[in-house]
């Protein structure tokens, strides 16, 4: 039930936030500052997302299958791999590690 | 907008063609993204209906993706919630751009503003000059909106079938996917230092903080330090 609340919440608000650019007056919101922060906010939000998902076991900072994945991607995603190529090398080297340390 | 300069029809037809192709292009290129999605989306919890709903009506894939991410890791609701919310405001932010663009009116504008994304607001960008921004925004969005879904529902059932999330890799989707839409936003040096910043204090955070608020702990404390710089160099 909570989860049905979230999953509407979140898009319904993603939705919202779509729409308010069409609504609220283009000048207000091309200020330097402003269109700076906004995009910010992205690579502060993406860089602390990959470093709790692989780095984090509920409240226990962890080293595990996660780590040997990240590192496959950063390595394909410096040498400009397809998105394709990256996730697959990823999970199979994350599932490759994950079966021989369990 | 360059409406005194019109090309003649069979220059419309060869723009018509790049924009129909570019389009498609994009749009296959979702795909990948949108079936981890949906597999890592089912692995963490949600059933194939919420899944392929937040294709739908949310139809942001950074948005969807740290949703999900942060639900499958044991994270709260509301730190979910506010993190998926936060990635969402860059689109906002397009929405300005767009409207100047494209002009969309009555319950188009509604249909625009669903389908105001980093790919669409890109092709209208990118076509501005040629004055085919209109045409470039609606076939992007058409495009990357038909595949996103179905891709994400292939995804969905593919991943019911899976396993553990840990034994089939599925757990370091979620960092490799983040990797991949973070990479082209590091160019300018200073986003570099948000980056490892941001990571920094969200680590530090992990073992006092409910889990997943550490993410928006990580995202706010960089995010507010460049406002804070940007102030200072207005100032």
């Amino acid at each position: 039930m909570t989860l049905w609340v979230t999953v509407l919440a979140a898009s319904l608000g993603c939705l919202a936030l779509k729409a308010a650019g069409y609504v609220v007056p283009a000048r207000a919101l091309q200020r330097e500052s402003l269109r700076r922060v906004v995009e910010t906010l992205p690579v502060a939000l993406l860089s602390a997302l990959i470093a709790v998902s692989t780095f984090a076991t509920g409240k226990h900072l962890a080293l595990d299958s996660r780590a040997a994945g990240l590192a496959a991607a950063i390595v394909l995603v410096v040498l400009r791999a397809p998105f394709l190529v990256v996730v697959v090398a990823a999970c199979a080297v994350a599932a490759g590690v994950h079966a021989l340390h369990p | 907008m360059h409406p005194g300069a019109a090309p003649p029809d069979a220059l419309h037809g060869a723009v018509h063609r790049r924009i129909r192709n570019r389009a498609l292009a994009i749009g296959l290129s979702v795909m990948p993204f949108g079936v981890s999605f949906g597999a890592v989306s089912v692995a963490s919890g949600l059933s194939v209906v919420q899944t392929c709903l937040l294709s739908t009506v949310l139809f942001s894939g950074a948005s969807q993706f740290a949703l999900v991410s942060i639900l499958g890791a044991g994270g709260g609701l509301a730190s979910a919630l506010a993190t998926a919310l936060l990635l969402g405001v860059r689109n906002g932010l397009y929405a300005t751009r767009v409207a100047e663009l494209v002009r969309p009116h009555g319950w188009r504008r509604a249909v625009a503003a669903e389908v105001t994304i980093d790919e669409s607001t890109a092709m209208a960008l990118a076509e501005d000059e040629s004055g085919h921004a209109k045409r470039a925004f609606w076939t992007t969005a058409a495009s990357v909106y038909v595949l996103w879904n179905l891709s994400t529902l292939v995804g969905a059932l593919a991943g019911s079938g899976l396993g553990s999330p840990a034994a089939a890799g599925l757990d370091a989707a979620g960092p490799a996917a983040f990797t991949a839409l973070l990479a082209p936003r590091l160019r300018a040096p200073e986003m570099r230092v948000v980056a490892i910043v941001a990571a920094a204090a969200a680590l530090a955070t992990v073992p006092l903080l409910p889990v997943g608020s550490s993410v928006l702990v990580g995202g706010g404390v960089a995010a507010a330090g460049m406002a804070l710089r940007s102030r200072r160099a207005t100032a």
